[in-house]
């Protein structure tokens, strides 16, 4: 495959043609933060914290859904960027109820691990505190709405490294919400297998295991990629 | 001269005050440093005049969080969000997803449909304040200098935090010294 040069944070990189920013930044040591982006599954571009300037482009561009091409410029870390991936997360802290003290996921949380990266001390925009459930039908994982970030990491590790298609998207806007098959409740769903790699793969703690209190829920990702690497390479790694 | 402090708790468990307390020997270094004029550890009835800095713990949650909020920013210089509660609004704060008329239901809910006997909703005009139809974090209503969160902070957090002040650096905490929850 042809290999491209382009230039990251001044430093001149060379990629394979197809590889996107993230990739290519990700090999060359450059880390860009991010949040819907999950190893082995597709990207979606919907959570905009990897957002990063290329020359001759006025809008910002996801790294994640961006190809390399060749010559580009890409800055990864700039005043301006780092103002709007603020605001990005400070919308998502007030679009939900994410009331840190009593979540499963205090302490092991992407979302609020971001924040402390970017210096979020506290979040400027009135918050909504919308009325969202809480589905504990399933006999093993619970999903609470409240925590949600609509990544949608989940549906798509249900969908593409399960195939059982359980987890889904409905609604627009404020209203955009996660649904188990036809928006039944979890424990009735037919499709869903019980494989927990949705629960895996969330970054906040709004799917967990059932039983798991404050500060409990820990990720085990090494096992979504031990899978994928199985699959895409036939190799049989246990990770680190 | 001694730096005026002082400290509130508005809705919130005081456990942010504990915290403080938490601040063991740094206690007997920062009493050379500054006058306590107000707080729920000192016998001070009265917010009073010229106060240099406050440290604020809890959500606004009713008429008198209020009314002495809006007293304190007018007679104090630096005002520090102290805590979840004073930061997010908190678990305080978890009423208002029940919407408009939320601060009705959780009354009855508690003092009237719990309730086993003599079920009545507390009341009593000048003595116990109304609650708020929205909870809301400190800067949503009057402007705040500097943010502290941690349910509660860590005692070495407020330390960082207070010792900068004092010291008149722009105070900035960084990397692990912010904390949510």
């Amino acid at each position: 495959m042809a290999a491209k040069t382009l230039t990251i944070d001044g430093k001149p990189i060379t990629a394979e043609e197809g590889a996107t920013v993230l990739q290519a930044a990700d090999e060359a040591g450059i880390r860009i933060p991010t949040l819907c982006h999950l190893d082995g599954v597709y990207d979606v571009g919907a959570c905009r914290l990897c957002l990063v300037e290329v020359a001759g482009t006025p809008k910002l561009l996801p790294a994640c859904t961006t190809k390399v091409a060749e010559g580009m410029d890409i800055n990864t870390d700039s005043e301006r960027l780092r103002k709007y991936r603020r605001m990005t997360l400070e919308l998502l802290f007030a679009e939900r109820n994410h009331v840190c003290s009593t979540c499963v996921a205090n302490g092991h949380c992407e979302l609020q691990t971001l924040g402390y990266s970017l210096g979020m001390d506290h979040v400027r925009y009135d918050y909504l505190f919308p009325k969202w459930s809480v589905d504990t039908t399933h006999r093993l994982f619970g999903m609470d709405h409240n925590r949600c970030i609509l990544c949608t990491r989940c549906v798509r590790v249900c969908w593409h490294i399960e195939g059982a298609g359980t987890k889904n998207v409905a609604g627009r806007g404020t209203k955009s919400h996660i649904i188990t098959d036809l928006n039944m409740p979890w424990g009735e769903s037919d499709s869903c297998t019980q494989c927990g790699k949705c629960v895996q793969a969330c970054p906040t703690g709004a799917l967990f295991h059932k039983g798991s209190t404050t500060g409990e829920m820990e990720r085990n990702r090494g096992k979504l990629e031990f899978i994928v690497t199985a699959r895409e390479k036939k190799q049989w790694i246990t990770p680190e | 001269m001694k730096v005026r402090l002082a400290t509130v708790w508005f809705g919130g468990c005081s456990g942010c005050h504990m915290s403080f307390l938490d601040l063991d020997e740094f206690l007997l270094e920062l009493v050379d440093l500054v006058e306590i004029v107000y707080s729920p550890v000192v016998d001070m009835k009265e917010y009073p005049e010229n106060v240099d800095l406050c440290l604020i713990e809890g959500a606004i949650c009713n008429a008198d969080n209020l009314e002495l909020l809006h007293k304190i920013r007018a007679r104090t210089k630096v005002l520090v969000s102290f805590g979840d509660c004073a930061v997010t609004a908190n678990v305080p704060a978890m009423r208002n997803q029940f919407g408009l008329g939320n601060a009705e239901s959780v009354l009855q809910r508690a003092y009237i449909d719990s309730a086993h006997d003599n079920p009545r909703l507390p009341k009593e005009d000048g003595i116990v304040p109304p609650l708020l139809a929205r909870v809301m974090p400190v800067h949503e209503v009057v402007h705040v200098e500097h943010f502290l969160p941690g349910c509660p902070p860590h005692a070495a957090h407020i330390k960082a935090l207070v010792a900068q002040l004092l010291s008149g650096v722009e105070p900035k905490l960084e990397g692990k010294q912010i904390k949510f929850g």
